[in-house]
């Protein structure tokens, strides 16, 4: 693995072998003293050209646990707007020596452009890049879905395993959401079934290609699907103004309809459990009531988020595939600006 | 002036004859060419050569004024002429935009001044492009630069008032309205061809009923009201269904379709390179089908290359802040071959009535698009099909380098240009001041 740009890229084996490095990092998190020297002298750059402050702590707070420099780059707004130009950011950061780029930004492909564009010979991780991938969410919801339903509900050692047989409903505006595209391939490639439900409007023209099964109807789904996971997404207010797209007519009207409040969480098989990415509009797309129960998984997401982003960070900077990375930058040729890599 | 006699050309691709090229005009065709070309005559062997009328460009982007940066009159113009172009259409949105009749005139004369194609302005249909009010279109068609096209490409005339204002008024003079069909509201934002690809990408789309809807709308307001219509840069199949009703009733519409229609489709995209980020974008393999299909039977008209240069720091950035835009003038009649000629769709008869004889009648370009014949203005080009070549955008003559064809062998090489006797490309060279034939 050279960069983690969408979990598209990934296969079944190169997937699970991320889980089982989380849950051997998520060991060590229990340990008294947390941190671990294996990144010491590397730097990991924090770009976000988004605010999103849960995402960046997540990563910073991984890359610290494994004792790399954290430098955070903070470029609020797009590269237009704030003059600066992506490729002259990322030509910044490589002189400086960043060995990783976690890069956030608003312009879907911007981390591709990133890590293919020749402009810096780090390792590109995308922490979410507009409507399209946010794979460190779809990894550490994998996680969470395999920690809890296979292996015997927890009870027995998950690692080596995938998802198989697993079925998850995405429900809410999968057409704005990154966390929805990169689940949707992921779950797929580790076994799991996956039906999206979302008002028409909120389902992408195109899906058809997607491998999952989509529906209108999320009391259905919850009655008759047994779903054994529910992921709600965030929903953002505007998208029901006329400016923001007239999506839906009304919030209440969308929580009626793709709300999960108690009603639907009692209808739901009694080992389901609930995901959320964060943050929750509670009353929205979730309420109180869901979002507080004791099958919500929402907090140890978060730190099931940590694990999993110090497993990326660990495979990417010191696996065995980052070997050969560091053997030619002691050769010398590191931080010419020229260093080229060929380990896939 | 240099007299040039092509032996053994094949005009239209049909037999090949001698064609004698002397004081602007086709002299003489046929066995008495030679006998009639005289000792001093530039001898071309063009055996295997096909001879064509000069290609007209009914949707070129030059940028001057305004974006030097891009392109230049001269620059644009010289590139055309190597694709084998002697008249382009210049496009209005530049800066200060062509919209009245001083702007078009600077334009038509730094043209004149280049020398290296016919420049025809296109003038703006409404004022700075904003679809309000209209633009002096009487002055900018009585102006020197006589303009007949009339287009705020780029922007869609999108009122249907304003819309119907233009089509009528223009019939006064002959003119044409060129319309770029984007229903604004339905790609607020849009980044490329809405479906499949999209969905995955998470760019937003630009969906094909977006362009539809609006040449439905005009070809019925161009009944409505008796007037000409042409559009722009064609690219769904549901767009050649409505063009082809519109003629099957008699409607006075014609269409044009871009060479990057007719071969690339919205897959490309999948690397988020902004060099195939365009306005109309890539569209499906059945898009680029009907495209093709609707070239072949008529029902579209013309071949025109939305040449759209733009700086490196617009293309070398995330998708989302890159400009739209390709070039293409110097790799259309490759295209065309490979997707037209060479796959049997079409013969070089058809290419020189798409490409150069249909834009000519649709901008009312005189002495362009002319037969072949004793006594016709000399602007004509010369192509070798069987030549293969990969397209290296650093090597053309256009100042920017956003071809989506890099890297790509394309068939066919312009071997000569002639705009009215005058060679401006000679064994594949754009002959620049100083030149001499060898």
């Amino acid at each position: 693995m050279r960069h983690l740009l969408s979990t598209a890229d990934l296969d079944a084996a190169e997937a699970v072998r991320i889980l089982d490095t989380a849950a051997q990092m998520a060991a060590t998190q229990a340990r008294e003293i947390k941190k671990l020297p294996t990144l010491r002298g590397r730097t990991v750059v924090n770009l976000f050209f988004e605010d999103s402050t849960r995402t960046r702590i997540s990563f910073e707070t991984a890359a610290k646990r494994l004792s790399a420099d954290v430098l955070n780059f903070s470029a609020k707004g797009s590269s237009v707007s704030k003059g600066e130009s992506l490729k002259d950011t990322a030509l910044t950061l490589q002189a400086m020596g960043a060995d990783a780029v976690i890069v956030r930004h608003p312009a879907s492909g911007a981390p591709h452009v990133l890590a293919h564009a020749g402009w810096t010979t780090g390792a590109v991780v995308n922490a979410g890049d507009g409507m399209h991938q946010h794979p460190t969410q779809a990894l550490l919801d994998a996680y969470t879905l395999r920690r809890h339903l296979v292996g015997d509900g927890g009870r027995s050692d998950a690692s080596g395993r995938d998802l198989a047989g697993v079925h998850v409903a995405i429900v809410g505006d999968v057409l704005h959401s990154r966390v929805a595209r990169s689940n949707v391939h992921l779950l797929h490639t580790l076994g799991a079934r996956v039906t999206l439900v979302a008002p028409p409007t909120l389902v992408p023209v195109g899906v058809e290609a997607w491998p999952a099964q989509v529906s209108y109807d999320l009391d259905e789904v919850v009655a008759d699907g047994k779903p054994d996971a529910v992921m709600m997404l965030r929903v953002q207010r505007e998208r029901m103004s006329s400016a923001g797209g007239g999506f839906f007519p009304s919030p209440l009207e969308y929580t009626r309809g793709y709300g999960l409040d108690g009603r639907r969480l009692a209808a739901l098989p009694s080992h389901a459990i609930v995901l959320h990415p964060g943050p929750m509009n509670r009353g929205l797309e979730i309420s109180a009531e869901a979002a507080d129960s004791p099958r919500a998984v929402v907090v140890e997401q978060v730190a099931n988020g940590v694990a999993v982003r110090m497993a990326v960070l660990y495979l990417l900077l010191a696996g065995d595939d980052a070997a050969g990375r560091e053997t030619r930058a002691d050769a010398g040729t590191a931080g010419s600006g020229e260093t080229t890599r060929d380990d896939a | 002036m240099t007299r040039y006699l092509l032996r053994d050309a094949a005009p239209l691709g049909a037999e090949a004859t001698d064609v004698l090229l002397a004081d602007g005009v086709v002299a003489a065709v046929g066995p008495g060419a030679a006998d009639a070309a005289g000792p001093d005559a530039v001898v071309v062997q063009a055996h295997g050569l096909v001879l064509l009328p000069g290609l007209v460009d009914l949707h070129t982007h030059l940028r001057e004024p305004g974006r030097e940066d891009a392109e230049t009159v001269r620059s644009g113009t010289r590139a055309a002429a190597l694709g084998g172009f002697t008249a382009v259409h210049a496009m209005a949105n530049t800066t200060p935009v062509q919209d009245t009749a001083g702007v078009v005139e600077q334009v038509w004369r730094l043209g004149q001044e280049a020398g290296w194609a016919d420049v025809r302005p296109v003038g703006a249909v409404t004022v700075g492009l904003a679809g309000e009010r209209l633009a002096e279109l009487g002055a900018m068609a009585q102006s020197a630069a006589a303009v007949r096209v009339f287009s705020d490409d780029g922007k869609c005339v999108h009122d249907p008032v304003v819309m119907r204002r233009a089509l009528e008024y223009v019939k006064a003079f002959d003119g044409v309205v060129a319309q770029h069909a984007q229903e604004p509201r339905l790609t607020a934002g849009a980044q490329m061809h809405e479906g499949v690809v999209s969905a995955e990408l998470g760019l937003t789309g630009w969906p094909a009923v977006a362009e539809e809807a609006i040449i439905a709308r005009d070809v019925l307001l161009a009944e409505h009201v008796g007037s000409r219509l042409h559009v722009c840069h064609l690219s769904t199949a549901g767009s050649v269904e409505i063009v082809r009703w519109a003629k099957s009733r008699g409607i006075d519409v014609t269409a044009e379709v871009t060479p990057h229609h007719l071969l690339l489709t919205d897959d490309l995209v999948r690397g988020y390179d902004p060099v195939f980020k365009v306005n109309p974008p890539l569209r499906t393999a059945a898009d680029v089908e009907a495209v093709r299909a609707g070239l072949a039977d008529g029902t579209i008209d013309v071949v025109a290359t939305d040449h759209a240069p733009h700086t490196r720091e617009d293309k070398d950035c995330e998708w989302a802040a890159a400009a739209f835009g390709m070039t293409g003038l110097e790799t259309a009649l490759s295209v065309v071959q490979q997707t037209m000629v060479d796959t049997g769709r079409m013969t070089w008869a058809d290419v020189a009535q798409v490409m150069s004889v249909t834009p000519a009648r649709i901008g009312r370009v005189a002495d362009h698009g002319r037969p072949i014949e004793v006594g016709e203005p000399a602007n004509l080009t010369l192509v070798d099909p069987a030549a293969r070549r990969v397209v290296v955008p650093e090597e053309q003559a256009t100042a920017s380098v956003n071809s989506p064809f890099r890297g790509r062998e394309l068939p066919g090489c312009v071997v000569a240009t002639f705009l009215r006797g005058r060679a401006t490309v000679f064994e594949g060279s754009a002959c620049d001041e100083g030149w001499r034939v060898r």
